[in-house]
């Protein structure tokens, strides 16, 4: 019949259609960019004026995470993979020499700023002061006995179990999952840190690098630090939820959100723009973005892409992106990154 | 002295009591389903209902010769235009830190919109003109009301100043409200005022349409095959047990699948809705095939075996006669799984459609995301604005939704026959 004949004469022509606009479409003409959820709005917001106030078309930036956006950025070279990939963490030596091995050898580190790890809780509960060490002890797998050298596997259920001086709550603490780049700035800045107060720890550095790493930075897996994925909004509604619970997260979220959330004094220093720029904030980690240069030149748009990012409009003291929730790197530092990228020198480590 | 009849009664009684709550339990469970879905449906309709509106703030703005060049407009810096304007209407705001809080009234984009109306209006130049100009989220938000102005200063966002600026307008009747037009005129953007839905909802349709191309006939000519023409043997039994299993398969899973094979082994563009498409086909292939072969089951045998008992051959009896009397079944089975794929995120996810794009995809090949997905990255998103962003594309999302199944209940009103 013809009815359905004329359903089957539809579809070849939609078919038609398609394989037109397939042949169409030639090589790919816009910057792709993965990588970190915390570098994510303040490469989307540069990459939305760009795609404005230039005649590029906008650049395409997928959240992967900075270790799922390294996998991707190392894959290889050729138009089919990323050209810039977004971290929140330092590239690893091991990542280097996986790009290596896919014949990426020129890559040009690009820092941007700073961003602070905050521990917040809700504003309905007190505010909390912590030190390093207490954020350690809270949170890591194994803790010292008391006698150098032994530890055992962590005992501490309340947060006043660690010091009489600390609440008497329950020990709950939100955050990102290992694959994420505050977790792993977490890890090394904040866990780190408070386990080389401990004068027989840091001596095991020296003697067994190994070791000291492993019982720094794991984190406890006893339910006490749960692992609330990569969406930093989550925390921040869990946290709302329920007060006695702590979350672990970048600065923009807790700029965002102040009217509900807190941010824990950290050795006596409030997380604010102000004491993270300046340093005295202990938990602050820096922000990068990694280009492959073999895209550059073939993928139209990266160098001026760069510079709209390496320029003080954006990431200046009083540029759009510290509107976002960045913190500025100094004058100087910013000229010195500014030349890295003008003369887009690769990474050396 | 016990009546025969009592404990019968009792009987009886206990048989209608049963009934009674059986009837009462299925009725609280109907008035729960609907309570829970109105509450739902109203707390996003309520919150999203925030996103159609958006505020604008009047400036008087200086177009003089000194300002803007008559014989070259478009040469006219229009942000310090802008901002010479509000530094003339708040004379009082001298520091540096106030400034940038008087700026972040406006959106970023209102000097772009400034210099757009210039060049539509040229009339302007040359004088001082009162304009209207798109107020930024935060400004946008205070005004609709949802700023806790109680709170101290030090744990809300919008400060005591920027209230201060804000009151002013409102009183002077420089700020006013208007429908948003640009929530679907507008691809994705950072600033929560600015963005909108028009590249996702073009993805979506991309993707839909691949996915339709693709799915709808390879669907039917697979269910039709197998209905009308394969032996019934271990063979085609062992094949329908599959398709039954591979409707259940999560569709993260189509996801990988694609990954693997269209992205890394064929090369096809990440994040392009012909690649989402394909997966999306995948995924509504069991659906359609089951939905077709109850379809053509559905058929009765007297029609097959007039058309054979007339002389017409195998081929001619299943085009002729039976597929078409199912095309109504195979539609709206066909419909309900493209409703389906409409709300996915999960296979996107693995091959790269949960992106930041801000372009509108012109074809198949070009970067896009889907509606679903634009949710998910918005309810991401830190600022507080995204949320009634958030609500609105549900609502737009469900409407899409009620809309597909809507036509597939009006296709098999139309066209089902019942034999």
């Amino acid at each position: 019949m013809s009815k359905f004949n004329k359903v089957f004469a539809a579809f070849a022509a939609g078919a038609c259609a398609i394989a037109m606009s397939t042949s169409a479409a030639s090589a790919r003409d816009e910057i792709r960019i993965v990588g970190s959820s915390t570098v994510f709005p303040f490469s989307t917001t540069v990459a939305e004026r760009f795609g404005k106030e230039t005649d590029f078309p906008t650049p395409v930036i997928e959240s992967t995470g900075t270790g799922g956006g390294l996998k991707l950025f190392c894959a290889g070279i050729g138009e089919e993979h990323p050209d810039i990939t977004n971290a929140s963490a330092r590239i690893k030596q091991s990542q280097v020499d996986d790009c290596a091995s896919n014949g990426i050898k020129d890559i040009v580190e690009v820092k941007i700023g700073y961003d602070g790890i905050v521990i917040a809780n809700s504003r309905e509960s007190d505010l909390l002061e912590v030190t390093l060490q207490d954020v350690w002890l809270a949170l890591a797998k194994d803790v010292p006995t008391g006698t150098d050298g032994e530890t055992q596997p962590n005992p501490y259920m309340m947060w006043s179990d660690i010091r009489p001086e600390l609440p008497a709550k329950k020990i709950e603490v939100l955050g990102p999952p290992p694959t994420s780049g505050t977790r792993a700035a977490f890890a090394e800045i904040a866990m780190e840190g408070g386990c080389k107060t401990f004068d027989w720890i840091k001596d095991l550095k020296s003697s067994d690098g190994g070791a000291y790493k492993s019982l720094c930075r794991t984190i406890r897996e006893d339910g006490a630090y749960v692992e609330a994925g990569e969406n930093d909004n989550l925390i921040v509604q869990k946290l709302q939820a329920s007060p006695d619970a702590f979350g672990v997260f970048g600065f923009s979220f807790l700029d965002q959100n102040s009217d509900a959330l807190q941010g824990a004094l950290v050795g006596g220093v409030a997380p604010e723009f102000e004491q993270i720029a300046s340093g005295d904030y202990p938990v602050s980690r820096s922000l990068f973005f990694y280009v492959k240069k073999d895209h550059v030149g073939v993928i139209p748009g990266i160098e001026e892409y760069l510079a709209a990012f390496a320029n003080d409009d954006a990431w200046g003291d009083e540029g759009y992106l510290t509107d976002k929730g960045l913190i500025p790197m100094g004058a100087e530092e910013r000229s010195a990154v500014a030349k890295t990228v003008a003369d887009l020198a690769p990474l050396s480590m | 002295m016990t009546n025969p009849f009592s404990t019968e009664a009792a009987g009886l009684q206990g048989r209608h009591n049963a009934e009674t709550i059986f009837k009462l339990s299925g009725l609280t469970a109907i008035v729960c389903a609907i309570g829970f879905l109105v509450f739902m449906v109203g707390s996003i309709a309520w919150t999203g209902s925030g996103a159609l509106r958006e505020s604008h703030v009047q400036l008087s703005i200086d177009l003089g010769p000194e300002k803007v060049d008559p014989s070259n407009v478009e040469a006219a810096s229009y942000q310090t235009i802008v901002r010479d304007a509000l530094k003339e209407r708040f004379p009082e705001v001298t520091n540096r830190r106030d400034r940038r809080k008087l700026y972040g009234l406006l959106s970023p984009d209102a000097a772009l919109e400034l210099e757009q109306y210039v060049l539509d209006n040229p009339s302007v130049v040359g004088g001082v003109a009162d304009i209207w100009l798109l107020a930024s989220d935060d400004l946008d938000i205070y005004l609709k009301g949802d700023v806790k102005t109680e709170l101290d200063e030090s744990r809300r966002k919008f400060s005591d100043l920027e209230i201060g600026l804000a009151d002013s307008l409102v009183q002077e009747g420089q700020t006013r409200r208007q429908f948003n037009t640009r929530f679907f005129t507008n691809g994705d953007s950072r600033e929560p005022e600015l963005a909108g839905i028009l590249s996702s909802l073009i993805g979506s349709f991309f993707s839909l349409l691949v996915c339709f191309v693709i799915s709808f006939p390879m669907g039917v000519c697979a269910a039709i095959y197998l209905e009308e023409f394969a032996k019934k043997n271990r063979v085609s039994e062992f094949i329908e047990v599959n398709i039954n299993n591979l409707a259940a398969v999560p569709s993260i899973v189509f996801g990988l699948l694609g990954l693997a094979i269209f992205l890394n082994f064929f090369g096809l563009p990440r994040s392009s809705p012909l690649v989402g498409g394909m997966v999306l086909a995948l995924m509504t292939l069991p659906t359609i095939i089951i939905a077709s072969r109850a379809a053509l089951r559905a058929v009765p045998p007297s029609i097959r075996e007039a058309a054979l008992g007339i002389g017409a051959s195998k081929i001619q009896t299943t085009f002729h006669h039976v597929a078409p009397l199912a095309l109504p079944g195979m539609l709206t089975g066909a419909i309900v799984g493209m409703a389906r794929a409409l709300g996915e995120t999960a296979p996107l996810l693995m091959i790269g459609m949960v992106a930041f794009i801000a372009d509108v995809p012109k074809g198949i090949l070009d970067s896009a995301t889907a509606l679903p997905v634009q949710i998910f990255l918005w309810a991401d998103a830190p600022q507080r604005a995204f949320e009634e962003k958030t609500s609105a594309a549900i609502i737009v999302l469900l409407l899409f939704l009620v809309l597909m199944n809507l036509l597939a209940v009006l296709l098999r009103r139309k066209f089902e026959r019942r034999f």
